[in-house]
């Protein structure tokens, strides 16, 4: 019965997935870009840790990890509304999603899933050749990519990571419903980009920022998109601490899932076909 | 009407066009600034965590900072034509239309879509240049002002002669390539830290392949009256921005290399 109601949905994920997949060019550029860009990142990390080393947080390896896999996976980032959305509002293509017998705010969910996943995955394969094999091979070994520490960092990594996909897509829900009631993208994606590279950790590990500021910055919901989940991998969050972590994502998964779902039945009520 | 006229029309035009929509034009201005400003966030945690390095106080790398994207924010308003060449002039043949006029083409791609909204990433970068002005603080005497005004202009030169090179690069590529945004914006990204910080390797990247140390870090050191950590001759650290022109001007030759072999796409 279950499998039978989720058909639809898996199907709108793979159509979505194999499409996103085929832009080769894109995902090539997208790689390099990243690889310099953690390459800028890390020269900075060295150059500060070679001062005072003791000052900071977490170790100089575990920063040049936490930089590959930022940029490895930097397309599960929220920070751009699904660029389909607006364009379904503004064409009038919504009309044929409201007809569908699915529920509409799940029907997005997957898609907008498929779509950062298709986008995320050849970057991650080509970093990982580039930083985790190739960077060792050419004796670079301090500046690499390095495994998950330990088994059970292994183990716990996989649900950190699935829940900061699915937190990263109900964050991109609420800014897909936003694109649908203001028929526009840009407005969102400028307030939104910012928010998430600051909050989630993408910038600098959330550590590196004032100690006054912590309290907030751990409990914050953009945390379990970078931060709780990286530290989970290399080990600096184990034991309860990494429970704690993954209780963070799923709780402001299930509250921004919960939050979309009212928005997107309050906004499907007062939307105004657009196009013809 | 000459060349410079001619440039100062497009400029207008372009303006006024803007101004039909004020809000929009604010908000995305609003929006500019917020982006680009986070970078300062990261710099000053790096300072507050860790003091400082290589000799420098944060206020001094705020400076770093400011200088660079002030450059960086010009050169990106006058330059619109050249980043959007590929996707919007070869491959859709409106490239021939600007060759069928009268005038040199890097002249109307200059002037094409002088974006207000790029003030954005200017207006914080002059906020963080009054904040570090105050923390070092920096004397503006006439001979920093005229030093920073002459690192700006090189700068302007050297990122737009980036943007020229991407372009140049659409007349084989026949789109525009986003894998030249790791010299432009990850130029502002490196430069934005005093070159000494840097393995040496990546320092002689910087000065000799890119020559952003010569546009920011060189000039910055005239302006505080340091001596270079790392050596150099005090009387070349107010002459280095000069490399900005040398590097526009060659990418205008590889420009011209490029014209030279272009063929429409026909549509």
């Amino acid at each position: 019965m279950t499998t039978r109601a989720a058909r639809p949905y898996l199907a709108a994920f793979r159509a979505r997935f194999q499409l996103v997949l085929q832009y080769r060019a894109a995902a090539l550029a997208g790689f390099a870009t990243q690889l310099w860009w953690g390459a800028i990142r890390i020269l900075v990390f060295a150059a500060f840790y070679g001062v005072n080393a003791a000052a900071a947080p977490i170790g100089l390896t575990d920063v040049v990890t936490y930089v590959w896999l930022g940029q490895a996976l930097l397309a599960l980032q929220p920070w751009l509304a699904d660029p389909e959305v607006g364009q379904a509002v503004r064409s009038g293509g919504v009309g044929y999603d409201r007809l569908r017998p699915l529920d509409a705010y799940g029907y997005w969910y997957v898609r907008t899933v498929g779509w950062m996943l298709a986008r995320a995955l050849p970057r991650a394969v080509l970093m990982v050749l580039a930083a985790a094999i190739v960077l060792p091979l050419v004796g670079l070994d301090d500046w690499a990519w390095r495994p998950p520490s330990g088994v059970t960092a292994a183990l716990l990594f996989i649900p950190a990571f699935i829940l900061m996909t699915m937190l990263a897509a109900a964050v991109l829900m609420l800014a897909n419903i936003i694109v649908a009631a203001s028929l526009n993208e840009r407005g969102v994606n400028a307030v939104l980009a910012p928010l998430v590279i600051v909050f989630s950790g993408s910038l600098l590990p959330l550590d590196f920022y004032p100690d006054a500021w912590r309290p907030f910055l751990h409990v914050q919901p953009l945390a379990g998109l970078v931060d709780i989940p990286f530290r989970i991998y290399f080990a600096d969050l184990t034991g309860n601490a990494a429970l704690r972590g993954l209780a963070l994502q799923a709780g402001w998964t299930l509250v921004l899932i919960a939050l979309g779902r009212f928005a997107m039945e309050r906004m499907m009520r007062r939307l105004e076909m657009q196009g013809g | 009407m000459n060349a410079l006229a001619l440039y100062g029309r497009y400029i207008i035009t372009s303006l006024r066009a803007q101004a039909q929509y004020p809000t929009a034009t604010l908000m995305l201005t609003a929006g500019h600034c917020a982006a680009t400003s986070i970078e300062i966030l990261c710099v000053f945690a790096l300072f507050h965590r860790f003091g400082s390095v290589g000799g420098w106080s944060f206020g001094e790398a705020a400076l770093f900072y400011a200088l660079v994207n002030i450059m960086f924010s010009l050169a990106d308003l006058l330059s619109r034509g050249f980043e959007v060449f590929g996707t919007d002039f070869v491959r859709t043949g409106a490239f021939d239309r600007v060759l069928l006029r009268p005038r040199a083409a890097a002249l109307q791609l200059a002037g094409y879509e002088v974006r207000l909204s790029r003030l954005g990433r200017l207006i914080q970068a002059s906020i963080v240049l009054v904040f570090a002005t105050n923390l070092v603080p920096i004397t503006w005497d006439a001979r920093a002002v005229a030093i920073a005004l002459w690192a700006v202009a090189g700068g302007i030169g050297l990122f737009m002669g980036i943007m020229v090179l991407q372009a140049t690069l659409a007349f084989w590529t026949v789109d525009s390539l986003e894998i030249m945004n790791v010299l432009s914006y990850g130029g502002v990204q490196a430069a934005q830290y005093p070159l000494n910080i840097y393995a040496a390797w990546f320092r002689r990247v910087l000065t000799f392949g890119l020559p952003l140390a010569c546009v920011a870090y060189y000039p910055v050191l005239a302006i505080l009256r340091r001596p270079d950590p790392l050596g150099a001759p005090d009387w070349l650290l107010p002459l280095a921005p000069i490399a900005g022109f040398a590097f526009l001007a060659l990418s205008f030759v590889v420009w011209r290399t490029g014209m030279a072999r272009y063929a429409s796409t026909g549509s």
